[in-house]
């Protein structure tokens, strides 16, 4: 790495956080209860819109896992989402009504409260239906990963992002509040990611699962990017350039091994094959405020008939993070 | 007579003050080292909850910095403490506030009381070690360590390779013989006594002040000069990941832990509630006395650091993506290639399967589509059919099948014409067979009733292919095994060369082949191809057929 490209990736982390600087007028904050916040706390930040039905069980599980606080972008919600998440005891929430879109997709909204919050902290970033896993979830709590990864010396901890889908049409099944969406989206394919390094950031760009494989099979170029750094252990100077597929510094963005090892890796199961993203396909076409203005929500719109059927006969059925690190999804490295 | 213990304390007050009331209660004494850096405050309200506890003493505060002499004095100070305050304690145990009894004291007891006169302490020549990390094993002791590694990296490895180029070395004080070993050890009065009062000691010390990580080494090489009899080996637990820092022990670990039979283990995560509850509980029924038998956790731990060091092999994912020119292999399983075989036999696919096993695919690489075994759309993992989605990564295509399909042996055929980009890929992967009889794709054109024009084009395409095909498996670097006949050669004696290759993808076995599958009738294909070469395509894949006796008709070869 030379001197000149190092000196233009500082040069675009300055940009990143100007952005975030710039655009911490468009939040409004509705309930901070940041002092509550201890010092060894576990964060989580997430962006939300409209997503009322998903959050009981969102907090549920996030809670579960150890997280201490959460803290909230609403973007503009109508439907109850943001005064669910005020009445929270463990949550500050803001809330905008500026573009999604331009701001990064939530990500200088976000950046400006990790900078302000998350400092020192174990910061965990996700959208509400991203569920985080990671080897031993079922009997160590999110605290002994990072206090694992403290001891290591390990800053960031990757976790791709698993597309689950239902077995039958998508709007078969109704999901209800409070539900485990895994119930219903209960499956994933396996074993037909392909990855790339990305050779600015140093990131790995990962595509394939069941999206490649139903709605970009002639496109695969276009097909969305899995590659997740959701784990970080946040340091005021951080930033997320691209939802949280990369940061900067790079030296984050190196949750990989390169010489033949493996590093320890999680996924975020992914519930978006719900009945809900039927209509929400349409609706995020129409608005286009998603990655190449909801192009890839056009495509579902388009191909996504609600009796259509993501399942085939290998789909696995999700049963816990071992068979995970069976099928080489993830992997513990050197953490028993 | 009685068992002590010392314990060197610097966080998870809560659950070293379990521990030490644990062993106390067992009628053990204790003597507790706080590091320095605890503030005072937090030291004396833990001091506080010990509050008259006869057994639990506290020793002068050192502030210790890892991998330096502090930690030795540290140790030297409590152990000194111990010595003189409880005279009648034979055997002093060294422990962290992160170790955990895993039996009673009662048996531990018992055990020291069966070998009265041994130190147990993991003392190792350096000739012999084989676990440090850094490398530095003879040089801990030739070498000067002024510079924390920790916080002053830099200036340590500088400071370090100055003195290798300057070729300084240090004398040994007289009588050491350089021992390394676990930090934790269980050592008899006799044995501490003779070290703490060796009238050498100050210039011992003084010595090993300026040695790496003195506590792997300290009491490691000077109880070789008193020990009446030692057994090289820690009572305590304790394993090391790649990086040389300690494994933790985790609630899921119980059973494991049970079944070890060792005394103490650590290092135990401070909110492991269900360690501390189930080790700790007065109540736990003593067992039978048995050695301590750590194999199976040394398995576990072994495996991960493996995993972490050396990974799966042929697996691509989120957290091992091996860099360009990385040495391993690139697959995880043996598979095989076939080019031209379908070509020139009927049904070979069908024979194929039956011979050697495993799934047998069509061409893989078809310009249309994957053709699967079985004309399946979908195969193992997921993996579609669609030729854009496969030519997208070609490579993946096919670590991500053979990783998928694990267990079985496959086989897919590869002609001139398939996707270009997995030649090379696979001619230098040792895991590959390759067989080639070249220019067998000529026959359905010879076959076909196609326009002479069409013919030729397609002829020369086909050729031009194949070319760079043959040139990839000709390259150096090339691991692959191939085997690679021209059709006139092949056709001489197909049953010989077919053996060969059954034989060395199955293994050499008994049986030998008695049919092949059957052949069009070539007789007419030299003047085929002198027909291409008079419409100006030059063939040169399919060797010289004017010295080959050709198949006639559609007889089938075999007695």
């Amino acid at each position: 790495m030379g001197l000149l490209s190092s000196y233009r990736m500082r040069l675009r982390r300055k940009r990143w956080r100007a952005r975030a600087y710039l655009r911490r007028r468009e939040l409004t904050c509705v309930e901070n209860r940041t002092g509550q916040i201890a010092k060894p706390d576990l964060l989580l930040f997430c962006t939300v819109r409209n997503e009322r039905t998903r959050l009981p069980y969102f907090f549920d599980y996030y809670r579960r896992l150890g997280i201490n606080h959460f803290l909230f972008v609403d973007n503009g919600s109508e439907d109850g989402t943001r005064e669910y998440l005020a009445r929270q005891p463990d949550a500050s929430v803001w809330t905008t009504t500026a573009s999604y879109n331009r701001s990064a997709f939530g990500v200088d909204w976000l950046n400006w409260l990790q900078r302000q919050y998350g400092a020192r902290h174990w910061c965990l970033t996700v959208d509400v239906d991203e569920f985080f896993v990671y080897p031993f979830c079922d009997t160590r709590p999110l605290r002994a990963l990072t206090d694992w990864l403290d001891a290591s010396q390990i800053r960031s901890f990757g976790a791709m992002l698993l597309d689950m889908y239902p077995k039958g049409p998508i709007a078969r099944h109704t999901y209800v509040e409070g539900q485990n969406p895994f119930e219903i989206a209960a499956w994933f394919d396996s074993g037909n990611y392909v990855i790339e390094k990305n050779p600015g950031l140093g990131n790995l760009w990962i595509q394939g699962g069941v999206r490649a494989r139903k709605f970009f099979a002639d496109r695969p170029y276009q097909a969305p990017a899995l590659n997740k750094i959701p784990l970080v252990k946040w340091t005021s100077d951080y930033v997320y350039v691209s939802s949280t597929h990369a940061l900067l510094p790079r030296g984050l963005n190196q949750v990989y091994d390169v010489d033949g090892g493996e590093k320890a890796t999680g996924v975020l199961l992914h519930a978006k094959f719900l009945n809900m993203f039927v209509d929400r396909a349409e609706e995020e076409a129409a608005r286009g405020e998603h990655y190449r203005a909801g192009d890839e929500y056009k495509t579902y719109a388009d191909e996504l008939d609600p009796r259509a059927n993501l399942w085939c006969k290998w789909s696995e059925r999700y049963i816990n993070w071992r068979q995970l690190e069976i099928l080489g999804l993830i992997s513990k490295g050197n953490w028993a | 007579m009685t068992l002590g213990f010392v314990m060197l304390v610097h966080t998870a007050f809560d659950r070293a003050e379990q521990v030490a009331q644990y062993w106390s209660n067992a009628g053990c004494p204790v003597i507790i080292h706080v590091d320095g850096k605890v503030t005072q405050k937090v030291f004396r309200a833990f001091k506080a909850r010990f509050d008259g506890n006869r057994l639990v003493r506290f020793s002068k505060r050192v502030r210790v910095e890892w991998g330096t002499w502090s930690l030795v004095e540290a140790t030297q100070l409590a152990t000194t403490r111990m010595l003189d305050n409880f005279p009648d304690v034979r055997h002093v145990y060294l422990a962290s506030g992160s170790c955990l009894p895993l039996r009673p004291v009662g048996e531990l007891q018992e055990y020291l009381f069966a070998n009265p006169e041994t130190d147990f302490i993991e003392s190792v020549t350096i000739q012999e070690v084989t676990w440090t990390v850094d490398g530095l094993e003879a040089e801990r002791f030739t070498l000067r360590f002024p510079f924390s590694w920790r916080k002053r990296r830099k200036l340590f490895d500088r400071y370090t390779e100055l003195q290798r180029k300057l070729g300084v070395r240090r004398k040994l004080p007289e009588g050491l013989s350089p021992h390394l070993g676990s930090q934790w050890w269980c050592l008899t009065r006799d044995t501490l006594e003779a070290i703490l009062k060796a009238p050498d000691r100050i210039a011992m010390d003084r010595y090993f002040q300026r040695v790496w990580i003195p506590d792997e080494s300290y009491f490691q090489s000077l109880t070789r000069r008193y020990a009446r009899r030692i057994e090289s080996r820690s009572l305590t637990l304790a394993k090391f990941d790649t990086q040389g820092k300690p494994h933790i022990f985790y609630d899921d670990h119980v059973q494991l832990l049970e079944r070890s039979d060792c005394f103490v283990a650590r290092k135990i995560w401070p909110q492991a509630d269900a360690l501390y509850g189930t080790f700790l509980d007065p109540d736990r029924p003593a067992k039978r006395v048995a050695e301590p038998n750590p194999g199976k956790i040394d398995r576990v731990f072994a495996r991960a650091n493996d995993r972490r060091g050396d990974g799966r092999q042929g697996l691509y994912n989120q957290g091992r993506f091996p860099a360009p020119g990385f040495q391993g292999p690139v697959t995880c399983a043996r598979y095989n290639v076939f080019s031209g075989f379908a070509d020139l036999f009927e049904t070979f696919d069908l024979w194929l399967a039956r011979r050697i096993g495993g799934r047998v695919h069509g061409r893989l690489y078809h310009p249309d589509r994957a053709e699967f075994a079985g004309e399946e759309r979908v195969l193992n993992g997921c993996l579609s059919d669609s030729a854009t989605l496969r030519d997208y990564r070609p490579q993946q295509f096919l670590t991500n099948l053979l990783w998928s399909t694990r267990g079985e042996r496959q086989t897919f055929f590869y002609g001139p014409g398939d996707t270009p980009e997995v030649a090379q890929f696979m001619a230098r992967d040792p895991n590959a067979t390759i067989c080639v009889i070249s220019g067998a794709w000529a026959i359905p054109l010879h076959l076909s009733q196609r326009p002479m024009d069409e013919i030729r084009s397609e002829a020369a395409r086909l050729q031009r292919a194949e070319l760079a095909f043959l040139k990839a498996l000709n390259d150096v670097g090339v691991t692959a095994r191939v085997h690679q006949w021209t059709l006139a050669d092949f056709v001489v004696q197909p049953m010989e060369k077919l053996q060969n290759i059954v034989d060395e993808i199955t293994g050499p076995g008994p049986r030998r082949l008695t049919d092949i599958p059957p052949m069009p009738d070539l007789s007419a294909f030299p003047e085929f191809l002198q027909r291409l070469r008079n419409e100006g395509v030059k063939p040169v894949v399919m060797g010289d057929f004017a010295a080959t006796p050709l198949p006639q008709g559609r007889r089938r070869h075999g007695r």
